[in-house]
């Protein structure tokens, strides 16, 4: 792994953590991403807002190899995950992914949850498996649950040890895929209150959110995607307070007052459209 | 007079009632109890069938339908896994293989093994490697198509998850997707498990000595020793004595595992 980190190029001495350059993705006919080209540098927050099937997510996903990217390149750390030579397991494991639907495994409690990648991945013992994910689940504050199932906890909780299961790793990112989206309203405040924590230890992650709160609060940078391509990038308080570009602006009016939107012109987000005021 | 439906539904299930009590007591009274009792329950030769109906044929039913479920097991969570491989060719197999056990008789697998096999390669399988191989590989055809089902059940985000945290994809089938598609699949697994108990009464074929009876050959070997129906009829009640437990142990084992899911 060493070797081909220093090998593959300069990001671990410039601080680039995530590396984005001419990305395309098309799913058949359909051209999801067309051509982003993103820098997170090590230690950022950046959070990536825009309506639904503006391609936020496929971006996420196209940087830990889960969908294979059509054109462009992919650097995390240093290394080209894009690269066919590059071994993506090996990447992965540095890789921390957060998902909607949490996607706990059910058929093991919230403790072997965190412990199973630990032990057959990283090859850790089982005491310091444990050792580590009790640390872990103590840190997301789920001491007390560790060996609940995931089908016995809350939508927030599941998504708390969902990120704990990610950090038992050690990952040197993180990356969030709405990680909000499918929690009841008074569940989300846990969750958010965890990753702001992360973020203030310094952990780098890359957020694709509805929160345009914590957007506003927590991200160093925020970027603005529709119909895939990357429109406005910057500050919190530029793109989120005051957007330069159009597109931005009415995405932003929708969610910010999604009653003023229903009766003006601003056409309408969908089924999935974004959402701040829970 | 107009009926209420509910004085209506009454008064249809209370015909039938009756009709179904003056059946079973023309049955009843027609049959001749003492003909029946000499055929079905003679006693004596209730008696004469234990303790070796269990310590021998009753253990080797078991005995028998676990090395062939055992086989069929592994062979057929591999075949499942060829089936749904991205590499065509062994799709391709798997398809074949499953078609053509599935669509031939139990009884001509036997057949086969004990019998042309030895013949074609002038070898001697041991009775239990043969019981074994004949069991698994019909049994691992219908297992096969089971866990396939059960394993593509498992929602898509699992491996995803598994994958996104550096397991490699037979990693994550071995550690994740399999124990979960057990799960879903350990009913149907069962049903597999009692038909094959029922067609380790084939192993008859394969002339066996004397401790190694199963229930139905003890059966009939006593039928014709007692000239009766009662070693027919413990067989049978013997066979439900494996069945019927393993209905219930499913029942458990679903409850249970709904809690986890």
């Amino acid at each position: 792994m060493k070797e081909t980190t220093e090998a593959k190029g300069t990001g671990e001495a410039d601080g680039i953590a995530i590396r984005v350059a001419g990305l395309h993705k098309s799913f058949g006919e359909l051209e999801v991403l067309k051509g982003i080209d993103l820098t997170v540098r090590r230690g950022e927050v950046v959070c990536v807002i825009g309506p639904s099937g503006s391609g936020k997510s496929t971006l996420l996903r196209c940087v830990n190899l889960l969908e294979e990217p059509t054109s462009g390149s992919v650097t995390v750390a240093g290394t080209e995950v894009t690269d066919p030579d590059v071994d993506i397991d090996r990447m992965r494991r540095r890789i921390g992914m957060v998902f909607q639907a949490f996607n706990l495994f059910p058929h093991l409690t919230a403790l072997e949850n965190l412990t199973i990648a630990q032990r057959r991945v990283l090859r850790r013992d089982k005491a310091e498996a444990v050792r580590i994910g009790r640390e872990t689940l103590r840190r997301v504050g789920l001491s007390d649950k560790e060996s609940a199932y995931p089908a016995q906890l809350s939508g927030g909780q599941q998504q708390r040890v969902a990120i704990a299961r990610a950090l038992s790793m050690d990952p040197e990112l993180m990356l969030f895929d709405e990680p909000t989206s499918a929690l009841d309203p008074e569940l989300v405040g846990d969750v958010l209150a965890v990753m702001r924590a992360l973020a203030d230890e310094g952990m780098t992650m890359l957020v694709v959110t509805h929160e345009m709160s914590f957007a506003r609060e927590v991200a160093d940078r925020v970027v603005f995607m529709d119909d895939g391509v990357i429109v406005e990038e910057g500050g919190p308080e530029q793109v989120v307070s005051d957007p330069v570009h159009p597109r931005t602006r009415a995405f932003l009016t929708r969610v910010l007052n999604p009653a003023a939107a229903r009766v003006g012109e601003v056409p309408d987000t969908g089924p999935h459209g974004a959402r701040i005021d829970r | 007079m107009a009926m209420t439906r509910r004085q209506r539904a009454r008064a249809i299930r209370a015909v039938q009632y009756a009709v179904l009590i003056a059946l079973l007591l023309a049955i009843v009274l027609a049959a001749d109890w003492g003909e029946l009792r000499r055929a079905f329950f003679d006693a004596e030769v209730a008696r004469s069938l234990f303790p070796d109906i269990i310590t021998t044929a009753l253990v080797n039913t078991i005995v028998y339908t676990l090395l062939g479920f055992g086989f069929g097991l592994v062979l057929g969570v591999v075949l499942a896994l060829m089936r749904l491989s991205q590499v065509p060719p062994y799709r391709w197999l798997a398809v074949a293989y499953i078609e053509f056990f599935r669509g031939v008789p139990a009884l001509l697998v036997f057949i086969a093994l004990g019998f042309g096999v030895p013949l074609a390669f002038q070898v001697a399988l041991d009775r239990y490697v043969t019981v074994m191989l004949a069991l698994g590989l019909v049994g691992a055809a219908y297992i096969a198509e089971t866990m396939r089902a059960g394993i593509q059940a498992v929602p898509k985000g699992q491996m995803e998850a598994a994958r996104s945290l550096g397991m490699s994809h037979s990693r994550a089938m071995a550690s994740i997707i399999i124990p979960q598609a057990f799960r879903i699949v350990l009913p149907p697994l069962t049903n597999e498990l009692v038909l094959l108990t029922k067609d380790s009464s084939l192993v008859y074929l394969l002339g066996l000595s004397l401790d190694q009876y199963e229930l139905s050959k003890f059966g009939r070997d006593a039928l014709n020793q007692h000239r009766s129906l009662t070693p027919i009829l413990v067989a049978g009640v013997c066979y439900l004595i494996i069945t019927v437990p393993l209905g219930h142990l499913v029942r458990r084992l679903e409850a249970r595992s709904a809690k986890a899911r």
